[in-house]
């Protein structure tokens, strides 16, 4: 088959709606494109068990420590499968995470802003979790077998996180004046940040038509804004709590809620590295990653021994 | 720092979800040897339900079939009737139950 | 003391060494040495967690004050604390946790395994279920203990000097008092004087296997976490978990 003749296949293939395997033939900038994807999504998971693993040691009772720590420890899970949908591309997870470390891949800028109160943690799973819902439930359906099936599996564990965070802001809302200035607090200084976790306006996303064309992304940055903002704003009412947009309108006509204008300048400015926490996220994954190099070599020191072992017995046979 | 370009085996993990399924793949881990890569299994992919036993193979182990080998491997659908059932006819009076 | 508080007092120690080791391993969450391992101890963290909750749970039913599972967990002062010294002490780097949690993962199977026959119907039923994650938990530690100390130099000399440093506070586990005594004559707790040999024989076999020396035997005279007398890391521990809690008396979560 000529290159051209694959490419119209690989195509057809896509509009049939038909899942590209690891061993298909693909055109290496959809390759290419996907490890990018995946990896950044991987990495957003690891790195987003850090502002929430900060409250683990201190969820003011015993229900909500083991809750959260299985709620963090999914994030775990997630990285780990998306990691291994990558892998099923050719990358490897040693030189994926390498490159995160290095500073040379991004994740999601939502994980660059402190935790700071135990409204955060509330606010992030009924927010930040919802958002990352709303994403990748779009993303079951993406013509990439090993993502398509990661997401399945992701989106199944999310749900809990979601209820969990809205079980927390409906109990801290319905609190002492305290807990309900916290919970107030938390959604005032999350709700732009998960606005933009959906990335810049469609006019400004570099990659978002090819992506589209190849179903690899299902719907749009705005689109996927849209729908999150429909979901959360009666969700905000139920908890008595006030999101902090005063131009924040319904369109009598669509139904739909607009918000007002995003600050870009601040989204820019946290991907270019400037966030409140981009320097110790990166050095806590650093902190981990190298400084467990060398229990992951005496593993692999020890199975050596063992592989000795065996063929000298089988030798002496 | 990582020493170089050693890295722990990649492995792929089949789970049997209850009694009389089949192994499904789930996923796939690191680990260096095999103990390790059924515990990691076992933490990694058998956190939820109650699964009833876990496969662990090495990935480079597999043996897969390419695209290419397809039109020649498997038939279209249904090609070969004679293979099913309903391809017989059989009186009604017949019984086979 | 009254039979009421024997029962609570004996209980309360071992929810607090299962709280606070589960503590200290979901201090880990997110900074494992991999994402497998992250995941698996939190696994073990959860599980103790767990297991600690029933425990208190059970406690309360005879506690003559009337607390909650959480007025003991977050309102109770350091010196009421009843956890080993072992437990409370900081997980260091993946080789002090390790052999920490494997001494731990030892004992608390023996202690599951005979807490089966005990004479009160719910804590036999818990230690049914228990038993099965602890079996788990000592397989996934001893694998890694092997691994550690026949692995490389570093490895090997890492683990060695976690050895020396735990294995004296290993002892607390079967240091027994009154109270102790008290609850093994009426079966409701095991006699964990049946089985600290055996602990000792297989703890031994599993340093020899991973070409680990034994350290020498020390005086047991300053472990008393039994008797709410603690290393400052507790203190640590403490005010750290309870912070939140203690700064709004009276609110629920
Ligand atoms: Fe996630
Ligand atoms: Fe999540």
């Amino acid at each position: 088959m000529t290159e051209a003749s694959r490419q119209f296949d690989f195509e057809g293939r896509i509009a049939r709606d038909e899942k590209i395997e690891p061993n298909d033939w693909m055109p290496s900038r959809y390759r290419r494109q996907l490890v990018r994807m995946i990896s950044q999504h991987a990495h957003s998971e690891v790195v987003g068990m850090l502002p929430e693993g900060n409250w683990i040691t201190r969820a003011p009772s015993l229900r909500r420590k083991i809750s959260l720590l299985a709620k963090v420890q999914d994030e775990a899970g997630h990285g780990l499968y998306l990691y291994g949908a990558a892998e099923t591309l050719g990358a490897e997870r040693e030189d994926l995470i390498n490159r995160l470390l290095g500073g040379d891949a991004r994740y999601s800028s939502i994980f660059n802003y402190p935790s700071v109160t135990w409204g955060d943690v509330g606010v992030i799973g009924w927010l930040v979790d919802q958002a990352a819902m709303v994403n990748q439930t779009m993303l079951t359906k993406c013509s990439y077998g090993p993502y398509a099936r990661a997401m399945i599996q992701i989106c199944k564990e999310e749900n809990f996180h979601k209820r969990q965070g809205m079980e927390i802001m409906a109990v801290l809302s319905a609190g002492t004046s305290a807990q309900r200035a916290m919970a107030q607090d938390a959604l005032d200084r999350w709700w732009w940040p998960t606005l933009m976790m959906f990335g810049p306006p469609d006019e400004e996303s570099p990659h978002s038509s090819e992506l589209i064309g190849w179903k690899v992304k299902m719907k749009s940055n705005d689109e996927l804004r849209q729908w999150f903002v429909d979901l959360a704003v009666p969700q905000a009412e139920a908890l008595d709590l006030q999101i902090p947009d005063p131009e924040l309108v319904r369109d009598s006509k669509t139904g739909h809620w607009i918000s007002g204008p995003i600050n870009w300048d601040e989204f820019r400015s946290i991907l270019e590295g400037e966030g409140p926490c981009n320097r110790e996220r990166i050095e806590s994954r650093r902190e981990s990653h190298f400084g467990g190099a060398w229990v992951r070599e005496a593993a692999r020191a020890y199975e050596e021994k063992c592989r000795k072992k065996k063929a000298l017995e089988r030798e002496s046979l | 720092m990582t020493s170089g370009k050693v890295v722990d085996s990649l492995w792929e993990v089949f789970l049997q979800e209850k009694n009389n399924s089949g192994h499904v793949h789930v996923g796939s881990l690191r680990a260096s040897g095999s103990e390790e890569a059924l515990q990691a299994a076992r933490d990694v992919y058998a956190r939820r339900g109650s699964p009833i036993s876990i496969w662990v193979v090495l990935s480079e182990s597999i043996v897969a079939s390419t695209p290419a080998d397809a039109p020649s491997f498997f038939d279209p659908k249904d090609a070969k009737s004679f293979r099913y059932p309903n391809y017989y006819k059989v009186p009604r009076t017949l019984k086979d139950a | 003391m009254v039979w009421e508080e024997l029962r609570f007092q004996a209980l309360l120690r071992h929810a607090d060494d299962r709280l606070v080791l589960g503590h200290r391993l979901s201090e880990w969450c997110g900074h494992g040495p991999t994402l497998e391992e992250d995941i698996a101890l939190s696994n073990v963290a959860l599980d103790l967690l767990g297991q600690a909750k029933v425990i208190f749970e059970q406690s309360i039913k005879t506690d003559l004050k009337k607390r909650s599972v959480d007025d003991l967990i977050y309102f109770r002062e350091i010196r009421g604390y009843r956890n080993v010294i072992l437990v409370e002490q900081p997980n260091g780097d993946f080789a002090c946790t390790i052999l920490r949690q494997y001494f731990f993962d030892v004992f608390n199977r023996l202690w599951l395994n005979s807490l089966q026959s005990s004479i009160d119907k719910d804590l036999s039923s818990f230690a049914r279920s228990a038993l099965k994650e602890a079996i788990y938990h000592e397989r996934h530690t001893k694998s890694w203990v092997v691994r550690l100390g026949d692995g490389t130099k570093e490895s090997n000399e890492r683990i060695q000097e976690a050895v020396s440093v735990f294995y004296p506070l290993s002892y607390e586990f079967f240091a027994q008092d009154e109270i102790d005594q008290k609850v093994f004559s009426k079966g409701l707790l095991p006699n964990t004087a049946c089985f600290e040999n055996v602990w000792k024989e297989e703890v031994a076999l599993t340093l020899l296997e991973a070409t680990l020396q034994f350290p020498k035997r020390t005086s047991t005279q300053m472990l008393r976490g039994r008797e709410g007398r603690h290393t400052e890391h507790l203190d640590r521990i403490l005010s750290e978990m309870q912070s939140l809690a203690r700064a709004h008396p009276g609110a629920s979560w």
